[in-house]
């Protein structure tokens, strides 16, 4: 039970029951990555006439509005998959087995730094699946962008993730989800870098090119497209840890024992 | 082991200003199994939300096996087996996968957990079926592995809340056997959440649960005292209400 192996096949354990069970329920895999590709597909197809895209760093040239928004959509995929496995939490369906898991005699941080690794994979593989559906179709990035990018998409995965987690345990109810939507998950992805760069969004407001600086989506976005491209960008790196790390201590509050987790409908 | 293999002391909890537990307080021999007893809304979830460190009381301690559930965590987890009242197998996979799951959450790994694995398959009767996906089982087989799942990591304390929900009277019946079986057999503690008389027999302990309070503590056969559990139960609870 000590053991660093009792640890590591703990943190394994709830990794590889979330992978197996994504796995296995096709109509969730299939519907993360519709939404992205919509996105790619259609939206950019029919918004990329209206957007003028000057040759801002990563790129080195012109890029189409595709490959601009790609990172953004990533970001997104994850966004989504950080919110929808505190949904899950908040549903039923999963509040019994989150309790089994804490009832695990590890220490509680542990598990749910397991539980945000399990997320965060998963979220790494629909980036992954959704990234060789737009090579396929023809929005293809640097080869070795897609190796790069895989620390960047660990990094956003489990700060969005304890994100999620951190709500998880302050949303009570499931109709509360809709405001999850309203407040958090679209003000995250329209103030951020995802579909415009910021200078773009300075023209119309200042105001609001202020709040997409801040909000750490547009780091994580940041993040991963530099290292689609093979670069790091410092900035992006040190705001999405510092997000991370505040988020992770709002969860670990929200998951504190002494605080009542998830105030469960009484019997 | 010295003391009581379980033991509750003064434990009282709050939602907000209403009062889920006041001063609750038993304890419960190794070996015994301890019903407990109480209507919905008498405080029995919270209770075992308390006894699996969901939440921490704000007043009084809880032991497991000679450990502060509050102090020493760990160890007192390590204790406790629980199963709780939602179903929480994953139907999706296999029998033996979710045996693993549960092994490792408790630290077994690699051999140990397969051993302990096969050893709950037995207990189940289930070898043949460690294959197949859980939700090919049924409600009562569910339970059961659920209860053999909670024995892999050899607890000393088993906490079951409402296990019979949502199953058959012959089911039930044969679950609430089984738990006893493993009380006297294997010398576990036992602590049975129910709303329902049926689950509790005469000569069992039982600690009933009336808005939160204690209302009585002894076996099943000194509380009735002659009557029906049933009727001891409304005559207690009736004096509760006019004191």
């Amino acid at each position: 039970m000590t053991g660093a192996r009792a640890w590591l096949a703990c943190l394994w354990a709830v990794v590889l029951r979330e992978g197996l069970r994504f796995v296995t329920q096709r109509e969730r895999f299939l519907s993360a990555l519709v939404r992205p590709l919509v996105w790619l597909i259609v939206f950019a197809a029919g918004f990329r006439a209206a957007l003028g895209l000057s040759i801002t760093p990563p790129y080195q040239t012109y890029v189409t509005y595709e490959i601009y928004i790609l990172p953004g959509l990533c970001g997104m995929i994850q966004l989504f998959n950080g919110m929808q496995s505190s949904l899950a939490l908040v549903y039923d369906r999963e509040t019994g087995s989150m309790r089994l898991m804490l009832t695990s005699p590890f220490p509680r941080w542990w598990l749910l730094f397991s539980k945000l690794s399990a997320g965060a994979a998963i979220s790494i593989l629909q980036v992954y699946a959704f990234l060789g559906i737009a090579a396929l179709y023809g929005f293809r990035l640097p080869w070795e962008g897609y190796i790069a990018v895989l620390p960047a998409l660990m990094l956003s995965g489990l700060m969005l993730g304890a994100l999620g987690l951190f709500l998880s345990s302050t949303i009570n109810r499931m109709e509360n989800f809709a405001g999850v939507m309203n407040f958090v998950i679209f003000p995250m992805f329209f103030l951020s870098t995802a579909l415009y760069p910021l200078w773009r969004m300075a023209e119309s407001s200042t105001l609001l090119r202020d709040i997409c600086a801040v909000n750490p989506f547009t780091h994580a976005v940041e993040l991963i497209r530099f290292a689609l491209f093979g670069r790091l960008e410092p900035e992006a790196l040190g705001w999405s840890l510092l997000a991370l790390a505040l988020f992770s201590a709002g969860a670990l509050w929200g998951y504190d024992p002494a605080r009542g987790m998830i105030r469960l409908r009484r019997d | 082991m010295k003391g009581p293999a379980l033991a509750v002391e003064g434990v009282s909890y709050e939602f907000g200003a209403k009062s889920a537990l006041a001063d609750v307080s038993f304890a419960v021999e190794a070996g015994a199994f301890c019903a407990l007893f109480g209507p919905n809304g008498a405080g029995k979830s919270t209770l075992f939300s308390l006894l699996t460190r969901l939440f921490t009381p704000r007043a009084g301690r809880i032991i497991v096996a000679g450990h502060d559930l509050s102090r020493e965590p760990r160890a007192a987890l390590a204790r406790i087996g629980v199963v709780f009242q939602q179903p929480t197998l994953d139907l999706d996979l296999t029998v033996r996968r979710n045996l693993l799951y549960y092994a490792a959450l408790h630290g077994l790994s690699g051999k140990a957990a397969d051993r302990a694995a096969t050893r709950a398959l037995e207990r189940l009767d289930m070898a043949e079926r460690a294959g197949e996906r859980v939700s090919a089982l049924n409600g009562g087989h569910r339970r059961r592995m659920e209860i053999a799942r909670t024995l892999m990591h050899e607890p000393s304390v088993l906490l079951l809340d409402e296990p019979t929900v949502g199953l058959d009277a012959t089911t039930r019946r044969a679950i609430t056997d089984h738990v006893h079986t493993l009380c006297a057999a294997e010398g576990l503690t036992a602590l049975w959440a129910t709303h329902l008389f049926d689950e509790v027999k005469i000569e069992d302990r039982l600690v009933a649960l009336h808005r939160g309070r204690v209302v009585a503590d002894g076996t099943g056969a000194g509380i009735a005292a002659g009557r029906s559990l049933e009727e001891a139960f409304m005559a207690l609870t009736g004096a509760e209400r006019a004191a």
